[in-house]
């Protein structure tokens, strides 16, 4: 798998949107990820579906067939090997305690 | 951002990887105690091997440590086609909730085989959220993402990744 393409599947807003959208729900067909999408911006079902031809070719996304439908999963393995490749030890450390920043300040009312 | 804790983790998980070995290695490694317990949570692989036989994946000496007992994962065989298909029943030891496992692998030209993992976890909740692999890696919580990357680096390296296996 080639993280170039990892990195610019994950540079879009829309396929970011896609994705998180799977992460929350797995198995969706391409008319409910349109409509997804087209609650946040203007986009044709042939912009959303080529998103999703480019998140699939990253390997983000996994297709399955099931009867006449085409259900679109997100994949997190790619991220995953990403991770390995581009985190050590010694950033993850530091990503952590900002993780937890993040979180803490966010919480704060 | 939304918080993690209300969600629930999908129900049908597809996970999907492709490693520079041919289909039979990477076949054998998901089947052997030869491989098994150099990559993922470790462990041996007890089982026959036969639709309808037994499918045990036996705790490591670190898990046992902590209190587990001598097995880890229990199931049944329920189809197995040597080398693209396996599929079998998965329950963890520590939730007992049934769910299905289903391996496929492709080869691409006897050098790269894609490996497409699909774990229906329906009504089982909580295996739904370990197998996902939202928690932290060096804790445990790598689920299969971690695993499978695991398996690539074994079987593309001929060495166990940090933190792998038995």
């Amino acid at each position: 798998m080639d993280d170039d393409l990892v990195f610019k599947a994950l540079a879009d807003p829309t396929r970011r949107l896609l994705l998180d959208a799977l992460f929350a729900q797995g198995g969706r067909t391409l008319g409910e990820l349109e409509a997804v999408v087209t609650a946040r911006t203007e986009m044709t079902r042939f912009g959303v579906s080529k998103h999703l031809r480019l998140l699939e070719q990253a390997g983000l996304v996994v297709t399955k067939k099931q009867g006449r439908e085409k259900l679109h999963y997100l994949n997190p393995v790619p991220i995953r090997l990403v991770h390995n490749r581009w985190i050590d030890k010694f950033t993850e450390h530091h990503a952590v305690a900002l993780a937890d920043l993040k979180r803490q300040l966010e919480e704060k009312p | 951002m939304t918080t993690n804790e209300e969600r629930q983790a999908p129900e049908i998980q597809v996970f999907r990887v492709y490693i520079e070995a041919p289909i039979e290695k990477v076949f054998a490694a998901i089947t052997s105690s030869e491989y098994s317990t150099k990559y993922g949570y470790g462990g041996e692989i007890v089982s026959d091997l036969t639709p309808g036989s037994d499918y045990t994946n036996l705790t490591t000496a670190q898990m046992r440590e902590m209190g587990m007992g001598d097995v880890a994962v229990t199931g049944t065989v329920l189809e197995i086609d040597p080398p693209t298909r396996l599929v079998l029943t998965w329950i963890a030891a520590w939730h007992q909730e049934p769910t299905t496992l289903t391996w496929e692998l492709e080869d691409y030209d006897g050098t790269l085989t894609g490996v497409t993992l699909t774990h229906d976890c329906t009504g089982a909740p909580h295996t739904a959220m370990d197998v996902e692999g939202g928690g932290r890696a060096d804790m445990g919580g790598g689920g299969w993402p971690w695993i499978l990357a695991s398996l690539k680096t074994l079987l593309e390296t001929g060495k166990p990744m940090v933190g792998s296996g038995s």
